[in-house]
């Protein structure tokens, strides 16, 4: 329990950084939204409306502490201002749209590259110098190596615009409407099946070697030996005894790894115009739309903070030696 | 007092033999070098990449290898070009950001306690802030160019090289050659410089590597995004104006594959070169690498045990 506080702590310490840094960032630096705004409207707006505008996006002449506090009490109710290029549309409705789109995007994404790799790491070190463990690995570096968004790029080209397998774009057929039933669901995973895919494609090959290489170094451990000449069927050593302490590192690199792969499938979203949060990006930095970047990246960094929390409770699952100082 | 490291030959010669009798190491050495040769001498050779030469995306042909732009600019003089800029960026922040780090790294390491508490703190912060929307929200703010992009990418990347050098900085700390320097009253910064820090150089060159990987990628990644100088060629605003020109609905696989190629070849050098690094540097695998050898000579079935280190 002290762990898990201990680490909420942290989480809630992180995303006030965030919030400051956020805070902060317009009033430092050379843009501002306002201007930017202003200058949308071509001299449509009178020079008198720009100290409206700067209000509106919580600019205010007040000391700086005041502006801050105000700032926080409004994030703390879920209003992160107005948009620019959508203006007067509040940034949290326009993200609220494509978070739901995003999250289910890149969490299938993590969970399928997580769980196939480290099943593929664990093939390695048992059947060690086999194919799987002398080909696949440079193989699947050199598929990390291209950018996410390009392997999107090339999948769109062969699988959806040469083959014709998977659809070009979106999240479901434009003629279905949004529900529990069949068609939809079936639509939606049709849709998500090229990005899924490129994303795991890019992501397999760390996940399969940094297991790998802890497999290969537990099964060396005198307890799996002890286990081997026990004679356990292999199947269970490997499971069991090794894997479930292999896993450890894996898990804790999936924390940060996630931040990093909700970039890469932020990119992912534009090639593949999925109405997500990496759409809404593009738009943003399109239009200068500072406060709706700035939402996006707010929002970003809390669901990743949040799904670090958890991963951090799953770790006390699998580790009893973090539950024993309990 | 000198250091272990003093005894061992880590000079260039040592590691150039070491990278050719590895395999994989070669193999990486071997593309860094073309790609080195074609960003130095490659823009001397091909015409204006910006210059409009021929049709807009013109499929490759006997007059342009690699086919044309949306706005009909040579495609191949296009890749070469951006490959000197993508290369210079990529390589400096990766440098830049292992020199950041470090010294973040061995600062908390070193000094342990409420140091290495507030140090630590703020480099775990930074890594679970997810990188990508930050350095766009960064860069978006700031005026575009070159030297923005590689700020944003050292402000978004030191702290994952902090972390690895604090770690390391810990269990060289306890080692009889610090604590000996330590009693006899040495300096914390000549400690620091002539004891912990060659004692590492393994593992920062790896580190270079490693962050190199990722200033590239995350480099091609914002100028895709319109975030860097679009009007400068690159890889990453080749790709940029490659979507702008919607390449992707014509077919036009010709105007953004010759550039991801060169992305992931360039990443795909640098991690053969670092595992390979890893297996000359590391002893076990070594070790290991020869027992199988001699295991293979013999006749005998290959083993799943680890062989002993032996010294000499």
């Amino acid at each position: 329990m002290r762990f898990i506080l201990q680490r909420l702590g942290f989480y809630l310490l992180a995303a006030w950084a965030a919030l400051t840094l956020n805070f902060f960032l317009p009033r430092l630096m050379p843009g501002d939204p306002a201007t930017a705004l202003f200058a949308r409207f071509r001299g449509q707006l009178r020079p008198e409306a720009m100290q409206a505008l700067r209000e509106a996006f919580g600019l205010t002449p007040e000391p700086l502490l005041g502006q801050y506090i105000t700032y926080l009490g409004h994030v703390l109710r879920g209003d992160f201002g107005v948009s620019v290029a959508y203006f007067p549309s509040p940034v949290s409705t326009i993200i609220g749209t494509g978070l739901l789109w995003t999250m289910f995007l890149a969490g299938t994404a993590v969970a399928v590259s997580f769980v196939l790799g480290t099943l593929l790491g664990v093939a390695a070190a048992w059947w060690r110098g086999g194919w799987m463990d002398t080909l696949l690995p440079p193989a699947l570096a050199l598929l990390g190596a291209f950018p996410y968004f390009w392997l999107a790029m090339v999948a769109l080209y062969v699988f959806g615009f040469q083959l014709a397998w998977f659809p070009l774009g979106h999240a479901y057929a434009d003629d279905l409407t949004p529900g529990m039933n069949l068609p939809f669901l079936a639509s939606v995973l049709r849709h998500a099946a090229l990005p899924v895919g490129t994303v795991v494609v890019a992501t397999l090959g760390g996940w399969m070697l940094s297991m790998r290489n802890t497999m290969v170094s537990v099964l060396g451990s005198d307890y799996v030996n002890l286990a081997r000449a026990k004679g356990l069927p292999p199947s269970r050593v490997v499971l069991r005894y090794a894997a479930r302490n292999a896993l450890l590192p894996s898990v804790t690199g999936f924390g940060m790894a996630l931040g990093f792969v909700l970039g890469g499938s932020l990119l992912t979203e534009i090639v593949f115009s999925y109405p997500g949060q990496g759409y809404l990006l593009l738009q943003a930095v399109q239009s200068q739309d500072y406060p709706l970047m700035q939402g996006i990246f707010l929002v970003i960094t809390l669901a990743v903070l949040g799904a670090n929390w958890l991963v951090d409770i799953a770790y006390l699952w699998l580790d009893p030696r973090t539950r024993e100082g309990s | 007092m000198t250091a272990p490291a003093s005894r061992r030959s880590t000079g260039a010669r040592a590691w150039l033999d070491a990278i050719r009798r590895d395999r994989k190491a070669s193999v990486g050495a071997l593309i860094l070098v073309l790609f080195a040769l074609l960003a130095v001498v490659g823009p001397l050779l091909v015409g204006d990449p910006t210059a409009l030469v021929a049709v807009p995306l013109e499929p490759p042909s006997s007059a342009h290898w690699l086919g044309t732009t949306g706005q009909g600019q040579d495609v191949l003089a296009q890749t070469v070009v951006g490959t000197r800029v993508s290369l210079l960026i990529g390589f400096a922040v990766g440098i830049v950001v292992v020199l950041v780090g470090s010294l973040v790294g061995v600062t908390a390491g070193y000094f342990g306690g409420r140091v290495d508490g507030m140090l630590s703190l703020l480099f775990n912060v930074f890594l679970v802030i997810p990188g990508l929307p930050l350095a766009i929200v960064l860069a978006a703010y700031l005026p575009s160019g070159p030297l923005t992009v590689a700020a944003v990418l050292v402000f978004t990347g030191w702290a994952w090289n902090a972390r690895v050098v604090r770690g390391q900085t810990l269990s060289l700390r306890r080692r009889d050659f610090v604590l000996a320097s330590v009693v006899s009253g040495e300096s914390s910064l000549r400690i620091i410089t002539r004891e912990i820090l060659p004692n590492m150089t393994s593992l920062l060159v790896a580190q270079v590597i490693g962050s190199s990987v990722y200033a590239i990628g995350a480099l091609v990644g914002l100028e895709f995004l319109g975030l860097g100088d679009v009007s400068s060629v690159t890889w990453g605003t080749n790709l940029y104006w490659a979507s702008n020109d919607s390449a992707l609905l014509t077919g036009a696989w010709w105007t953004y594959v010759p550039t991801g190629v060169c992305v992931a070849l360039v990443g795909f050098g640098l991690v053969m070169l670092n595992s390979g690094f890893d297996e000359i540097t590391n002893p076990r695998l070594q070790m290991e690498r020869a027992w199988r050898a001699h295991l293979a000579a013999a006749g005998q079935p290959a083993s799943r045990s680890t062989p002993v280190v032996r010294d000499g």
